[in-house]
């Protein structure tokens, strides 16, 4: 069979699909791009040709200003978070010991909860009148009064990071359990053989063979954190004070709290520029990690 | 391959067959409902299924989100062309449902029987530029709810009359070591602290727009939020108040950790009725105090409507489901969590059993009912101003530069 040929039927296989992904995708794509030049309402009008009014007023409004902060606080703390915890948590059920299976059974959960509930649970853990955080920390003594966690902006965004980790550690801590396991034993014996210090191990033995599903796991973090709505919404709305609203949050308030379609497009794209960015750049480390893995 | 291909299309006909003629005898409708405060939703359900036994040929489906969904939700019904045909909608949306076309002018459908019979001030909830849109359902404003038992072992007579006084009352509860923070309210970032503050706006005889502009910089706008901030600085208020939601205040009321607290007419029968509080048969309620020399009471317009959407292919099986739901009779039947918007019920003995003081304080907080302003951009103006609150709370900055920045972000 021709080369040619087998191009052209790789193609023909993929149309179906193709045409699919540019009816759900690149249509509203395109229809959001045309909108984010507009005026238009979410319902009523459609709106008026208004050039790149939207962008110049949303790129300099102290709104998007602190959302951007908030959210690029909010993606690199719970990330870096998300992966040393993740990794250290593939090392420990990496060994031997007794319970291991259902510590990785157990592992699962948190990250199969819907981010729903996962933020609703918190949310009471949270409660300044009968959150189990408080009695905690006032039971060995580390408080003297209950505190409003998430009512006060200077912890809001650590504790809607805290939880944020805990529901998403686990998938870091997976990917890397799954790569520590194809490194080959014969190697980590024969570093011990060599007098290799546990850090030495890690770093110069088993980081390498980590490294390249590491990196998928950061780009896949990394841009969901940067999409971040649902656990905001349901634990502080973006309070107190707008503390946490985050630029999907924003989005959301533009589009369809205050039904202005035409900047709530503009925004949205804004961010999806920032995420393709990242994922690009990202794209490239792994490429180059992937690359002296092997 | 073929043979299961005609059996499956034998079936598919047999179904149709089957169930055509219902799809065509019953209509369905859609409405969407809250999930909080006012009405249970086993109340509705009952409402619905009595509508349901009355008028077999209509279904109702009925769907319930929390209040925070409600507006959003249903405006997105709305633009994506398909839907709800029946929504309940919030005394400050209808300027801006009208405007985008939302919901259906039903004026002609009101009856002179229902002009009549319904309480003048509840028509304002579902009105706008001389229309109507709805039939007003749910009549509610704020009320000041007192823990009896405390005020007697601090030996105060009288629940207050002014604002003032509830602040004198609370210290003497404080001093005496009765409760750390007496005073509960809902200033959570979400409209619930907008209704706190608006039923405060109307004690201090304060303005939201003057002329489509905003007037709340100063004046009654002003000092209302500066009472806020001197009762949450001075730790007569719980401090939790900034993040809690009307359901937080009861569940800190109804356990005894609060010896006032400003919320809406549900609370009073779950408060000093229910299984799960600890305060039943010790709740006081008076309408919201005024301010010495300018207002006796003041009060809050939180009242609701049910509307037909502009979208619903069966506006008049629509408008019939909403004529039952606010009808006299169904009102009365369920006024033990929301009070009828019948005048003439609050004289039937049936209504007002048990709840005797609720209604000699709704008699008058309902007269003074204060509205939230009536403007198409009112989500705007309101986030604007859920955040000048918490800012001013949270010190970041005072009254005055809060409201000056919500005036400024407000879009009027």
């Amino acid at each position: 069979m021709s080369g040619t040929w087998m191009t052209t039927r790789a193609w023909l296989l993929m149309l179906p699909l193709l045409i699919i992904m540019l009816a759900v995708i690149g249509w509203p794509m395109i229809d959001t791009v045309r909108l984010s030049f507009t005026d238009a309402k979410l319902v009523g009008a459609s709106g008026n040709f208004v050039g790149v009014d939207n962008y110049l007023k949303m790129l300099g409004s102290s709104n998007f200003q602190r959302a951007l902060w908030a959210t690029t606080w909010f993606a690199v703390v719970s990330v870096t978070a998300e992966m040393v915890i993740g990794v250290l948590a593939a090392l420990l059920l990496n060994q031997q010991f007794y319970g291991r299976t259902v510590l990785r059974a157990l592992l699962i959960l948190p990250w199969a909860l819907p981010t729903v509930v996962n933020a609703t649970l918190w949310r009471l853990i949270y409660n300044p009148e009968y959150g189990a955080l408080n009695a905690a920390l006032t039971q060995i003594g580390l408080l003297d009064s209950y505190r409003s966690w998430l009512g006060e902006p200077g912890t809001a965004m650590t504790a809607l990071i805290v939880a944020d980790c805990w529901k998403n550690f686990p998938l870091v801590a997976l990917i890397a359990l799954a790569a520590l396991q194809a490194v080959p034993r014969d190697i980590t014996s024969a570093s011990l053989v060599d007098g290799a210090g546990s850090f030495a191990r890690f770093r110069f033995v088993i980081l390498p063979y980590l490294a390249g599903p590491l990196m998928v796991a950061l780009v896949l973090r990394t841009i969901e954190a940067f999409k971040v709505f649902d656990i905001i919404w349901v634990m502080t709305r973006g309070g107190p004070a707008n503390s946490t609203r985050t630029l999907s949050i924003l989005v959301y308030q533009e589009a369809f709290s205050f039904q202005r379609a035409g900047s709530g497009a503009s925004l949205a794209l804004v961010v999806t520029l920032i995420v393709t960015v990242l994922a690009i750049g990202y794209g490239m480390l792994v490429r180059r990690a992937a690359g002296s893995a092997t | 391959m073929l043979k299961s291909i005609k059996k499956s299309l034998l079936g598919a006909t047999l179904i149709a067959a089957v169930s055509a003629p219902h799809a065509f005898a019953e209509t369905t409708l859609n409405a969407l409902f809250m999930a909080q405060a006012a009405y249970s939703e086993a109340d509705v359900r009952a409402m619905t299924d009595a509508f349901s036994k009355a008028n077999p040929d209509v279904k109702v489906n009925l769907e319930f989100v929390p209040y925070e969904g409600l507006h959003d939700k249903a405006v997105l019904a709305q633009g994506s062309g398909s839907g709800y045909d029946v929504v309940l909608f919030d005394v400050i949306w209808p300027a801006e449902y009208a405007t985008n076309n939302v919901l259906v002018d039903v004026s002609s459908r009101i009856t002179d029987e229902m002009k009549k019979g319904v309480l003048p001030g509840a028509w304002t909830t579902v009105n706008y530029d001389g229309k109507s849109y709805g039939m007003p359902w749910i009549l509610d404003t704020k009320y000041l709810f007192y823990n009896k038992e405390i005020l007697e072992k601090a030996g105060i007579k009288a629940p207050p009359k002014t604002w003032a006084e509830l602040n004198d009352q609370a210290k003497i509860i404080k001093d005496k070591g009765l409760l750390a923070t007496p005073i509960a309210w809902s200033w959570s970032q979400a409209e619930a602290a907008i209704c706190d503050y608006t039923t405060l706006v109307s004690a201090y005889g304060g303005e939201f727009l003057k002329d489509g502009k905003p007037a709340f910089t100063e004046g009654g706008g002003l000092d209302a939020l500066k009472y806020m901030v001197d009762s949450y600085k001075s730790g007569l208020t719980n401090p939790n108040s900034k993040e809690f939601l009307e359901e937080d205040v009861r569940n800190v009321f109804q356990n005894g950790e609060a010896a006032f607290a400003l919320n809406w007419t549900y609370m009073y029968n779950m408060a000093n009725g229910g299984k799960d509080s600890k305060v039943a048969g010790k709740v006081g309620v008076v309408p919201a105090p005024g301010v010495e020399g300018k207002s006796t009471v003041s009060a809050v317009n939180g009242s609701m409507g049910l509307g037909v959407t502009t979208t619903s292919k069966h506006p008049d099986e629509a408008w019939k489901y909403i004529v039952h739901m606010t009808s006299q009779e169904t009102q009365n039947a369920y006024a033990k969590l929301s009070l009828p918007i019948w005048a003439s019920s609050y004289e039937d003995a049936a209504v007002t059993a048990g709840q005797e003081e609720l209604i000699a304080a709704a008699k008058l907080g309902l007269a003074a009912m204060y509205p939230r302003p009536t403007t198409a951009k009112y989500q705007e103006l309101s986030t604007a101003l859920q955040q000048a609150i918490q800012e001013a709370l949270l010190d970041q900055a005072s009254p005055e530069d809060a409201l000056k920045s919500a005036a400024e972000n407000s879009g009027l």
